[in-house]
């Protein structure tokens, strides 16, 4: 069977699903390849259902701090392990259902399967190995099968994975990956993370809300090593403050595994080591490309550290062929590949005024408590790169909605460029601030300086306040501090 | 009419530049277009040209010395028109009467200095505002490649190193008389192709450095290339029981080698072992070097560059690995020295890591060879034995000056070449 598309998408993750809805908007006659579920890891595995866990940690956290706020509970609360992954789950699934929908509103064939290119404007589809995987809704009737497509263009957006350390591979049993992570059936009572990423941090995080004794190991000198210095020590101290033991400098270098437990042989910078005993252990060591069979080589389609090599607007080394999200490189992130699917769609469909994308102006969140949000560059990237920078904090100690929230423990850290006022990166950490971020994030997009953030009326109270504080700080001229 | 020469801002951290050297002195009889000086800024050395033909007058801006960015330097004074002496035509009687759109370097298109002119008609970011007012551009000028157009800071950060740079085109030799015009180029290329149907780029100065450069030594240097097999298998071996005994501290490996630093040890003691091919070519005298200091292309944002490994003859591969990794990461973030990336006396290009089997690289003067290094790869070769067997092969390709060295020499050298490289172990004695 064939059938001529002008844009076929392999992988319906964030970066793909929203590139084939971009396309079918632009007038492109578009198909998406999915082997597993409608959203890919994103809302079926990965940001969404996190965030489902994470919710029910806080909701916890905030019943066991009741009488902080004079609020007695008579009685217990109890984290129901199974219903709190079932929660997770549903939200996912919602959301699967909901791409399945958008990809039928929009007119988008979605053939079931695993894609392999063949030649420039050509896959070849065969039957998925596994099933659809859980939260996958039925496939629908109408859905494609095996066979042979072709296209004027192929957008390759098959994501990620996690990487394993050799000699420490998950198992699925005691050494956890997210998957499993995700949807744990009964709550181990201690609980080993190697790697303190956002994916490693977000798990430590739950597990430890849920009453689990939590060890994090890192291998570089500090946690979240890709956020500012500053914002990591502090959620570090946060961090510890709710129980979590945190070793950094430590390298695993060994799990020998138990009936029932793990026993990790650590390497700590003071050389003395230690072995840890832990129920479970989650491998967050970073994730790697889906690069595998689809017939990259063949075609010479340049590959690079485990990713395909694209240009700003996702352009391979191959005319026709295009790669954009995780496959196409870090930074690893959902927003990223939507960006990017957006982008790479526009071009190809012959938009003026695309713009590639900028790496430097790509947000990040953390979810775990405290939370953790930045754009930009940090104060030590910037300092390397020869810039002189100006740079503002402001503590939510002195931020009155912060206080009467009882969340008085956070910091907004501003990097300014002192020759041209421009706002080059800004760092936070502390309650809501992953919904915060974005004043920053749409403040440098508009290419804005410190006058046009000082001239900006903030609400009171809020915690953005917070936010402009920080500028007025980075020039001498914060108010309440 | 006379014409101001200043120092112009080739670069966006530059307030203010130093003169590497002159090529005219006062008195001098300059064509527009000559290249006039060259600055050095940490990124790179740029040269720039006579704004105007005439008499260069008033030099002031002396080698080495920290001139602020606007200043004028020199003056051109048109043939016959009258120099009244040392002193500097009183600026008043220049700006009354505008040059010329194209002889003075104040006003090529996009840098009139009025601060804010026109500016509130303009759809520009804040950002950009800002920059185009600090350093004297005006916006109304500029095409803005943002949002409906909108100015934003890229824009204004490009007009100003495009801006004062008419340098690339102009240089001595052929390639310089082969497009006499910078302008009119781009614009036959362009009726070729439909309205709309592609987008046009500035060129950065890195680009134009290295358009120039490269038309300058193909059509001055005569090359001619030598292939050769190198087996491969034992150096990927001792490549291995190398890195696996590097030294561990602070859990990291004190070195890990690739295939390339060890390519630049083994290309580096062939020449040193080949000392008539270690030269470069002037029409002068033949310059011999005493030591081997090895150019390696590092690809970096837009471009490339070759930073230097210095005495890679005398270095342990250890030491190679670790400087190249060094030089590389400075050279992706824009902070090389110029002493970092100037000179040499050869040069290794490999593509090898892209699949490549097998390319000619173009010399980078003043090396003499350039070795272009493609991928290693399982192939079939026949033993010694006369037995077809699967060997792990890589192809390297020498291209050469031929006015400085000649075939045999070349031969001989990569012969060399092939043998440290089939015998890795000689690289370590």
């Amino acid at each position: 069977m064939s059938s001529a598309y002008d844009l076929i998408i392999v992988g319906s993750g964030p970066g793909g699903y929203v590139a084939a809805i971009r396309a079918a908007q632009l007038g492109l006659r578009t198909a998406i390849v999915e082997r597993e579920h409608l959203g890919g890891v994103c809302l079926n595995w990965g940001c969404i259902p996190t965030k489902a866990l994470l919710r029910s940690a806080e909701i916890l956290d905030h019943a066991n701090h009741a009488r902080r706020y004079g609020l007695r509970i008579d009685g217990t609360v109890t984290a129901e392990i199974s219903e709190v992954v079932a929660r997770s789950r549903g939200v996912s699934q919602r959301l699967n259902g909901g791409v399945g929908f958008l990809m039928k509103k929009n007119g988008i064939d979605v053939i079931w399967g695993e894609a392999r290119l063949a030649k420039p404007g050509e896959i070849v589809v065969s039957a998925p190995a596994k099933p659809p995987m859980q939260p996958q809704n039925p496939v629908p009737k109408s859905t494609l099968g095996a066979g042979t497509y072709t296209a004027r263009h192929i957008v390759l957006a098959t994501g990620a994975r996690p990487r394993a350390l050799p000699g420490i591979e998950p198992d699925g049993r005691l050494i956890w990956t997210y998957f499993e992570a995700m949807v744990p059936k009964a709550l181990p009572k201690s609980l080993l993370v190697m790697g303190s990423g956002a994916i490693g941090i977000e798990f430590a995080s739950f597990y430890r809300s849920m009453g689990v004794e939590v060890t994090v190991v890192e291998v570089m000198e500090r946690i979240m090593p890709v956020e500012d210095a500053e914002i990591s020590t502090l959620a570090r101290k946060a961090l510890e403050k709710r129980g979590l033991t945190i070793l950094t400098s430590a390298r695993v270098t060994k799990v020998e595994k138990g009936a029932d437990s793990i026993t990790a042989t650590i390497e700590t910078a003071d050389g003395k080591g230690r072995t840890i005993t832990a129920d479970r252990m989650i491998s967050a060591i970073g994730v790697q490309g889906n690069i595998e069979g689809l017939g990259l080589e063949a075609l010479g389609i340049a590959t690079e550290r485990g990713c395909i090599v694209a240009d700003g607007y996702g352009r391979t080394n191959v005319a026709g062929l295009y790669a954009i999200g995780d496959v196409a490189g870090p930074p690893m992130l959902a927003h990223k590949a939507e960006h990017e699917g957006v982008i790479c769609v526009e071009k190809i469909a012959g938009l003026e005024n695309v713009h590639a994308l900028d790496k430097d102006r790509i947000p990040g969140c953390t979810y775990c408590d405290p939370q953790v949000a930045s754009v930009g560059l940090t104060e030590a990237k910037a300092r390397e790169q020869g810039r002189d920078v100006r740079i503002g904090r402001f503590s939510f100690a002195a931020n009155g909605k912060a206080i009467a929230l009882g969340e008085d423990n956070g910091l907004v850290k501003t990097v300014f460029d002192n020759r041209t006022g421009a706002l080059i990166g800004a760092h936070m950490v502390g309650a809501e601030v992953t919904e915060l971020l974005q004043g920053f994030v749409v403040a440098m997009n508009l290419e804005t300086t410190e006058q046009e953030l000082m001239h900006t009326v903030f609400p009171h109270p809020t915690l953005s306040e917070a936010m402009k504080e920080s500028v007025l700080d980075a020039y001498g001229q914060a108010i309440n501090a | 009419m006379a014409s101001e020469v200043i120092l112009p801002k080739v670069d966006m951290d530059m307030a203010t530049g130093k003169i590497s050297k002159w090529f005219f002195s006062e008195g001098d009889t300059v064509r527009k277009g000559d290249v006039l000086f060259e600055i050095e800024t940490d990124k790179a050395a740029m040269e720039i040209d006579a704004p105007a033909d005439g008499i260069l007058r008033d030099v002031k801006g002396g080698e080495g010395v920290d001139i602020p960015v606007g200043a004028a330097v020199a003056w051109i004074y048109g043939e016959g028109e009258a120099y009244t002496g040392a002193a500097s035509p009183a600026p008043a009687a220049l700006e009354a009467a505008p040059a010329p759109a194209a002889a003075s370097p104040k006003a090529p298109s996009a840098t009139v200095s009025a601060p804010g002119a026109q500016d509130g008609a303009v759809r520009a970011t804040p950002l950009a505002r800002r920059l185009a007012r600090d350093n004297g551009i005006d916006l109304s000028g500029l095409a803005g490649s943002g949002p409906h157009g909108r100015v934003v800071a890229i824009d204004v950060t490009s007009a100003m190193t495009t801006a004062p740079v008419p340098v690339a085109v102009a240089s001595t030799g052929p390639a310089a008389a082969a497009i006499p015009d910078a302008v009119r180029a781009p614009n036959d290329a362009l009726k070729h192709f439909a309205e709309g149907s592609y987008e046009l780029q500035p060129h950065s100065s890195m680009r134009r450095t290295i358009a120039r450069r490269l038309v300058e030594a193909k059509s001055t240097v005569p090359h001619f290339y030598l292939t050769v097999d190198c087996r491969l298998d034992a150096l990927m071996k001792l490549r291995a029981e190398l890195n696996a005994s590097a030294p561990i501290a602070d859990g990291i490996a004190s070195y890990k080698l690739s295939v390339n630093d060890m390519v630049i040890k083994a290309y580096a003691l062939a020449l040193a072992a080949t000392p008539e091919a270690n030269v470069s070519w002037t029409e002068e005298q033949l310059v011999r070097h005493r030591f081997v200091d090895i150019g390696v292309a590092v690809s970096v944002p837009g471009g490339l560059i070759t930073p230097i490994v210095r005495q890679a003859q005398a270095k342990s591969l250890s030491a190679i690995s670790n400087e190249m990794k060094d030089l590389a990461a400075r050279a992706k973030a824009g902070r090389l020295k110029p002493e970092e990336y100037q000179g040499g006396t050869a040069a290794v290009s490999n593509l090898g890591m892209f699949g490549v089997r097998q390319f000619a690289a173009i010399i980078n003067p003043p090396h003499a060879t350039i070795l272009a290094v493609g991928a290693g790869e399982r192939r079939p070769v026949v033993d010694d034995t006369g037995e077809l067997a699967v060997a792990t092969v890589m192809s390297v390709t020498l291209s050469t000056d031929h006015r400085a060295v000649d075939g045999a020499l070349g031969a001989e050298l990569v012969g060399k070449l092939r043998a440290f490289i089939e015998n890795p172990m000689s690289m370590l004695v």
